[in-house]
């Protein structure tokens, strides 16, 4: 789960980590209050749920009431296009005005889970305020990692360690090791899987403020949070991405992709989405219906893969193990009668139930062609593809 | 022979709820030893008549002598149960539990060093030894059949289908071991390609790895120094987008290690048969053994 900027921000204050001082604002007419209130100088930012917004545009520093006015204007209620989002973009429904700093440098700080260690890693960076994959890839040795330990937390030395990488000047040291272990705590106890300031910066008369804020929480453990549940902004969901929510659907639509997947198991998802690349087609989806799918879920499925206007044909691969193929069978020809879809399945079914379900698809009238394994199917694919054109 | 488990597997399963006592039935079905079984307010009851439930592993094990544990304990509730598991000294640990925090793990895989026990999973489909007829997890029985070839993957439904084309070109199994879709996990394929190379029953092996992280790398450096056996590879997720999480928590391309490509230059660098598709597994492994 991703919160916005101005919420990660609040949960470092918690924290008692220094932010700037700023409103979030959902209305133009606030714009003049505040921009007052920080005489004329303020940082307006975008609050949406992608990365990129500085080079979109979703940021400004403002030194006018007219210049704040429109620059506000331009973002409340319009959709920001990032290189993340996709063309439509994503709504800005909120924004953060922010005090200015007199900035005397930048640097960069985050935690994460390292899967190759497994356990906490903080990564610092003396060049704050780029991109940090940019900086790996230009000066990589201005990177530095520090491995906590699960049991034991950070350990003091470390820190001094990190101060000194960072060339903290001494009389903020403690209170900069005070941020770093305000942080760690934040990370602990909240789930976090990623917590990202870029730029913490001290400013000209020597405080240290994080500008900027990320922070991720594991979707797996925010049932035991659920004051941050509170947080999530499902307005920056796609109708899709809110569907496939709401059915526990794992989905992920590949652009221009003809071939629609539908599939038990992320690995075999995976596989198939692979294996219709290799008879000469792009797949149009990755889409693991699950261990337990029930007919609803089916229909849900079948319904988010001929939402995507560019898929022609449907590839079922199920390999039931727990899932029962007489249920997902049903669900399928339930769907396509509820859609009327003309679109052509190829279907490979095996495992618990599989004849069953194969003679429920015979006996429907929809155009169904089954194959008895993943060789098969590609060669199914490879002549309906090229017999289309 | 076979690796993990075998006739002498005394099975405790913990958390013995819907998906639990299902699939306790379909380990009975298939023939594995279910000795105890332990679930909250159960104690005193017998699951299926014949298994008796206890209120904790330690005294399960003091009364049954069980040697295994599996675990479909929900997520929010399984890092206690894997710790009370590790506690009373266990030597294998099955945990299918799909959806357990990442930090929970983190303190597991901490708490497991200089622990005498192994942890497989979580978010696997299990072990399977076809020849003793003990399954402990979800794999079907009825798709396996005993034999030479060891398999191991990080996805549950692919190592179905790696099993069904084994025996579609008449090769049985030593054992089948999902590893778990975890980006965090107890087992990793380093330690089953160990204990595969040691096992006289296993004439080769099929790996089945998928995009994220760097095990499959750290395979490959394995099996370059220290396997004699025959490997067969395949990746899946050649085809997913960078970045984007495809199902399992563990399969999303963050760097240029965790892609589809990286995985197979890195297998095929260290003399494993690698094939494009899982669709190609049966007919290369009939190719390599004869």
């Amino acid at each position: 789960m991703n919160l916005h900027e101005y919420q990660s921000k609040q949960l470092l204050s918690d924290y008692n980590i220094p932010t700037p001082n700023g409103y979030v604002i959902s209305s133009l007419e606030l714009v003049k209050k505040y921009i007052a209130e920080f005489e004329n100088s303020a940082v307006i930012k975008a609050q949406v749920h992608t990365g990129g917004r500085g080079k979109a545009g979703g940021v400004k520093m403002v030194t006018s009431e007219i210049e704040a006015y429109n620059f506000a204007e331009n973002l409340l209620g319009k959709n920001l296009v990032t290189h993340q989002t996709g063309s439509k973009g994503i709504k800005v429904n909120q924004i953060l005005i922010e005090e200015a700093s007199k900035i005397e440098r930048e640097i960069y700080l985050s935690i994460i889970i390292d899967n190759t260690v497994s356990s906490p890693v903080i990564i610092t960076s003396i060049e704050g305020g780029m991109d940090i994959e940019d900086v790996s890839k230009l000066m990589p040795e201005k990177i530095k990692t520090t491995i906590c330990s699960p049991l034991l937390g950070i350990s003091n030395y470390k820190i001094r360690q990190i101060c000194k990488d960072l060339e903290i000047p001494e009389n903020l040291k403690n209170e900069f090791s005070q941020i770093v272990l305000s942080l760690y705590k934040l990370f602990i106890k909240n789930d976090c899987t990623l917590i990202e300031i870029n730029p913490l910066v001290i400013t000209k008369d020597e405080k240290i403020i994080a500008l900027d804020a990320k922070i991720n929480i594991d979707d797996d453990a925010v049932f035991r949070h659920p004051s941050l549940k509170k947080l999530e902004d499902k307005s920056q969901m796609s109708p899709l991405e809110a569907l496939t929510n709401k059915y526990d659907l794992s989905y992920v639509k590949l652009e221009k992709g003809k071939v629609g997947c539908m599939v038990n198991g992320a690995g075999l998802a995976m596989a198939t989405m692979d294996l219709t690349k290799w008879a000469g087609a792009e797949p149009a989806n990755f889409l693991d219906i699950g261990g337990s799918a029930n007919e609803e879920k089916i229909i849900a499925a079948f319904k988010i893969i001929i939402e995507d206007k560019d898929v022609e044909i449907i590839l079922v691969n199920l390999f039931a193990g727990i899932a029962r193929a007489d249920v997902v069978a049903t669900g399928i020809v339930k769907a396509s009668k509820e859609t009327s879809s003309k679109i052509p399945l190829v279907v490979v079914m095996r495992g618990t139930n599989s004849e069953e379900g194969l003679s429920i698809l015979n006996n429907s009238n929809l155009d169904i062609i089954s194959a008895s394994d993943l060789e098969h199917a590609a060669i199914i694919l490879k002549e309906k593809i090229s017999g289309g054109k | 022979m076979s690796i993990l488990i075998d006739e002498n597997t005394k099975l405790l399963i913990q958390g013995v709820g819907k998906d639990g006592s299902f699939q306790a039935l379909r380990m009975l079905e298939y023939g594995t030893n279910i000795v105890s079984a332990v679930h909250p307010g159960k104690e005193g009851k017998k699951f299926e008549n014949k298994i008796p439930y206890f209120s904790s592993v330690n005294e399960a094990i003091k009364k049954t002598n069980a040697n295994v544990g599996v675990i479909f304990v929900p997520a929010p509730f399984a890092k206690d149960a894997i710790i009370e598991q590790i506690d009373s000294g266990l030597e294998l640990i099955v945990c299918i539990t799909e959806g357990i925090p990442i930090h929970d793990m983190v303190q597991i895989k901490a708490y497991l060093i200089n622990k005498n026990t192994r942890l497989l999973g979580p978010n696997c489909p299990g072990i399977i030894t076809p020849e003793s007829k003990t399954k402990v997890g979800i794999i079907p029985g009825n798709i396996v059949k005993p034999g030479n070839i060891g398999v191991v993957s990080r996805s549950g439904t692919l190592t179905y289908e790696a099993i069904s084309q084994l025996v579609q070109n008449g090769f049985g199994q030593s054992t089948c071991v999902g590893i778990g879709g975890d980006p965090i996990n107890g087992t990793s394929f380093v330690d089953i390609l160990k204990l595969f190379e040691e096992d006289k029953k296993t004439k080769a092996i099929v790996l089945i790895g998928e995009i994220g992280g760097n095990k499959e790398q750290e395979a490959a450096n394995f099996i370059k120094t220290h396997l004699s056996k025959p490997v067969i590879a395949t990746i899946a997720g050649h085809t997913a987008p960078e970045g984007k999480r495809m199902g399992h928590a563990g399969a999303i391309v963050t760097g240029e290690s965790g892609l589809a490509s990286a995985k197979n230059k890195a297998l095929s660098d260290a003399g494993v048969h690698v094939v494009e598709s899982p669709a190609y597994i049966g007919k290369k492994v009939s190719e390599v053994l004869t």
